[in-house]
């Protein structure tokens, strides 16, 4: 039953897989008849000029080089790759969805009612009191949580200067509370893969603005001494902050505003199945406690005698987006949601857990923490995580994330989501399987079937070519 | 076979003999067994969201979103509008590029790759810098993120960010957001009838100021004319000088990098996504000798084992998931897919297509200005400057008055202070300004 894959290849010459647009055909042209005076106008314009037939081709042959969610599993950990729902892009694609930011609140009651509906799911969903959609991915959520939180101490006269995070959080985590200001102090795991409540009460102090936690965690796991941590975290007078990217684990089970949390992201590319784009674009609303509704960002959503209007909340704290964040992606996740409602929701947090302990169970790869929830970390052993993760590519799937989190050893961070059914995960259990048990120089010169053979890492970065002119300086 | 479960998400496909059997396997005798939750934190609770299907929820939302007054838009100040040909929305909707993510593993996502390679390389020919990124949000964060960079790579300390008096609020609040916590702050300089007041800035920039920022065009539609001397003078101050446009005025616009930009950023969805709400493209380029200080992704040429050329994500040491704390930035989700799109508008115009586009963008605002310039009342343009797309309008009448007798004929314009109006005009409103000269004569009575 395992996969034969071959992926498409379409060239194989001096000029890669596929040449570049500008190799097809590039050509100059000047800005004689441009009315401006010459010293405020180029000379030359130099860009590829093809045809449309040229370029559906061009485009299309780049696309069959590249896998998606549609092209098969795709269990990166923590990336939530779920299926986006076809009908939520031509939800998308409606004219009335084009407006102008600038257009009056009057003229976009449309706009703004959906926005106003999407708060509040999501404020039910997370058990919040209020959303602000602006935080255009889960990152710009946390800065908007890390700029709360400041505008939160400073409004007490409390100048705070440190964030604690667990040393397994995301990357993001550590970065966008250093861009606020803030000194990070980083929380050991317990043996148990979880927060530990003596290192936690070892790093709290007066100084703490807020602690910054995952859960379930990267490793997939419940905190389950969070009613215990809320309370220790607010005892020092910190915030307790909610990374979103794995509430599709818990949806109708538990809510980040019942365990305590004053302050969330939901990641709509991840739980609420919004594309992922090949990197972008994403959303990530921001929810908070009534407490902290004053210092959302601006503009924010709210009735006003029948209809919607915008208005800066009292304390806002400005802005992290030049409006309304990623407006189009807000409309799929709205679509999604309704789409599934409680019963849907819920369902997909039972299958995606359910999906991953499946998985879990028929692997020989070693799961050192658990219970884990939508996702495990499996760890390769005595093997090359990344080798581990070139070699399954052969085999048609998507591998999952590598080396991340750190607790586990040579990681294996695998979600398979809700999407996948039986035959598909035993097709990726048959997947690793096949790897765990090959030769240490079969994984090593993976990938054969895919576009491209292995990729030197270091002559990317040693000859730095980022763009097609660097071609032409002989490098 | 067994039908699905129809309560469930009809995203998830399994079967209820499916499920069984996988509950079997995994020990459980239930799906809620797996969920190791405490007691005291379970939610048993409803959210109230009901399901709807998929017909229903598509006539819903159409008819909420048709709610959406139907006006046409003179609209600008930094979100454009122009038209989008088909062939951006099928190729871009292609699956293997949608439903794909960010390129950890390049082998098997050399199309992307190469797609965000060739977005790079057109960015490096419309500033004329070295290095372009492959996105970030917008362009507020990208100049949040300009700024961030400047104080990294000054040598020494310094606490000034210099913008001018006319920009978009919002961006300036995102600035200010993005450069407190680097202990950075925000002074404004003012502009001479829409163009920077060099000899005031002199007098406010000085061995603090880290960085320097104008806008060509700015805000107003004006083209910044001394830029070269904002240039000189951030740079006798050791700070960057960070320009600010978009891809359809650089396709004519001196090159930035000629000029003496060390850092350009815009919105590149002008082309590729219109104004969507607000919903942008951060553009970013800067300077080789910065190449280690960028923010966000850059995707690079390399060979694979079998001898070819290939695309990978490079200089990952620079990014979050490495970096952590000292990372460049905390982006990590960004806006590749809208850099897709942006890439294949681009494309698709070539630069005849580019330069004729802009040459149009210089035209129309000098041709509508013109005739609503006849109208009593009604005086345009106020800036006596070079416009690109738009233009600032005076008129007697209040400005909120007039914008809001416009809005009830069906046209959408600023009004910008109290007897100030501004216009955009591109070609996706061209047809109709005939029917706004006239609907304008009745509104600034
Ligand atoms: C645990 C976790 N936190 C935060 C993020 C950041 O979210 P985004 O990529 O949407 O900025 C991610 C994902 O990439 C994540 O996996």
């Amino acid at each position: 039953m395992t996969l034969e894959y071959t992926q498409a290849r379409w060239n194989s010459d001096d000029e890669g897989y596929e040449p570049h647009l500008a190799e097809k055909n590039e050509t100059s042209v000047d800005t004689d008849d441009v009315p401006l005076p010459d010293g405020l106008k180029r000379d030359e314009l130099t860009l590829p000029e093809l045809s449309e037939p040229e370029l559906a081709r061009h485009y299309t042959r780049l696309s069959q080089m590249n896998y998606g969610v549609e092209s098969g599993p795709y269990p990166l950990g923590s990336c939530t790759m779920k299926y986006n729902p076809k009908f939520t892009e031509d939800v998308a694609a409606h004219p009335a969805a084009g407006v102008h930011p600038d257009r009056s609140p009057e003229s976009v009651q449309g706009t703004l009612e959906l926005l106003a509906r999407l708060e509040n799911q999501l404020a039910r969903i997370g058990g919040m009191d209020a959303v602000t959609l602006q935080p255009p991915a889960g990152a710009a959520g946390e800065f908007v949580g890390i700029l709360i939180a400041k505008a939160y101490h400073e409004s007490r006269d409390d100048e705070r200067t440190e964030v604690v995070i667990p040393d397994a959080a995301h990357g993001t985590n550590f970065a966008s509370a250093a861009m606020g200001g803030y000194d990070v102090v980083e929380l050991p795991s317990g043996d148990d893969g979880r927060v530990n409540i003596d290192a936690l009460e070892a790093a709290l102090s007066k100084e703490t603005a807020a602690l910054m936690l995952t859960n379930p965690n990267t490793l997939g796991l419940f905190e389950r001494d969070i009613e215990e941590i809320a309370e220790m975290v607010h005892e020092v007078g910190g915030l307790l902050y909610y990374d979103g990217a794995n509430l599709n684990a818990l949806l109708g089970r538990a809510r980040p505003g019942d365990m305590g949390f004053d302050v969330m992201h939901y990641n709509v590319h991840k739980t609420f199945a919004t594309p992922h784009g090949g990197g972008g674009p994403g959303a990530g609303p921001v929810g908070v406690s009534e407490e902290l509704a004053e210092f959302l960002p601006s503009p924010h959503v709210r009735a006003s005698d029948g209809g919607y209007e915008l208005f800066e909340p009292e304390r806002s704290i400005g802005k992290v987006h030049g409006f309304m964040g990623n407006w189009l992606v807000l409309i799929k996740a709205y679509a999604y949601i309704a789409r599934l409602g409680d019963e849907g929701l819920a369902d997909a947090s039972a299958k995606a857990v359910l999906n991953a302990n499946y998985l879990a169970s028929q692997i020989e790869y070693e799961v050192p923490y658990g219970p884990f929830h939508h996702e495990f970390v499996a760890s390769a052993g005595e093997q090359d995580a990344a080798d581990v993760a070139k070699r399954m590519l052969d085999y048609g799937v998507h591998p999952p994330t590598t080396k991340w989190p750190e607790l586990v050893g040579e990681a294996l961070m695998t979600e398979p989501t809700e999407i996948e059914n039986r035959r598909s995960l035993d097709q990726l259990a048959e997947a690793f399987d096949a790897v765990a048990s090959e030769e240490r120089e079969t994984i090593e010169t993976a990938p054969e079937r895919t576009t491209a053979k292995r990729i030197d890492q270091t002559e990317a970065a040693r000859n730095l070519r980022l763009s097609w002119q660097s071609f032409d300086d002989g490098s | 076979m067994t039908a699905r479960n129809s309560h469930g998400s009809p995203f998830a496909p399994h079967t209820t003999e499916e499920t069984t059997a996988m509950l079997e396997a995994v020990g459980a005798e239930s799906v809620e067994e797996l969920f190791d939750i405490p007691e005291s934190v379970r939610f048993d609770g409803e959210f109230g969201i009901d399901s709807t299907g998929e017909r229903e929820l598509r006539a819903e939302m159409r008819t909420l979103l048709g709610r959406n007054d139907d006006l046409t838009e003179f609209l600008g100040r930094g979100h454009y509008d122009h038209y989008v040909p088909s062939l951006v929305d099928h190729l871009a909707d292609r699956s293997e590029f949608l439903t794909s993510y960010t390129q950890y593993q390049p082998e098997i996502t050399q199309g992307f790759l190469q797609v965000l390679f060739e977005y790079q390389s057109m960015l490096v020919e419309l500033t004329g810098l070295e290095i372009a990124n492959c996105s970030m949000y917008d362009a507020a964060t990208a100049l949040g993120e300009a700024a961030a960079l400047a104080d990294r790579v000054r040598g020494t300390s310094g606490s000034q960010v210099l913008v001018p008096e006319l920009m978009r609020e919002e961006r300036r609040s995102v600035l200010e957001n993005y450069t407190e916590g680097a202990g950075l702050t925000v002074e404004t300089y003012p502009h001479d009838d829409a163009n920077a007041d060099v000899e005031a800035l002199s007098e406010v920039a000085g061995e603090e100021t880290v960085m320097v920022y104008a806008e060509s065009p700015t805000v107003r539609g004006t083209i910044e004319e001394r830029l070269e001397e904002v240039a000189d003078l951030a740079h006798a101050h050791d700070a960057l000088f960070v320009l600010g446009s978009d891809p359809v005025a650089l396709s004519v616009l001196e090159k930035p990098a000629t000029i003496g930009a060390d850092v350009v950023i815009g919105d590149a969805a002008t082309l590729g996504l219109g104004t969507s709400y607000g919903m942008g493209l951060g553009l970013f380029a800067t300077r080789e000798e910065f190449v280690r200080q960028v923010p966000g992704r850059l995707v690079g040429a390399s060979t694979d084992a079998a001898g070819e050329r290939t695309y990978t994500l490079t200089l990952q040491t620079r990014e979050q998931h490495i970096r952590r704390e000292r990372a460049t930035s905390n982006i990590c989700t960004n806006q590749a897919w809208v850099a897709l799109r942006t890439a294949i508008h681009a494309a698709s115009l070539g630069p005849s297509g580019l330069v004729e586009l802009a040459r149009e963008c210089l035209e129309a605002p000098v041709d509508l200005a013109r005739r609503l310039d006849d109208i009593v009342g009604v005086k345009a343009p106020v800036h006596d400057r070079h416009h690109f797309r738009e233009f600032v309008v005076r008129t007697d009448q209040p400005a909120q008055a007039v914008r809001e007798t416009l809005e009830e004929y069906g046209f959408a314009v600023h009004a910008i202070d109290e007897h100030l109006i501004q216009v955009c005009v591109t070609e996706t409103n061209r047809e109709k300004t005939d029917a706004l000269v006239t609907a304008f004569r009745e509104a600034a009575r």
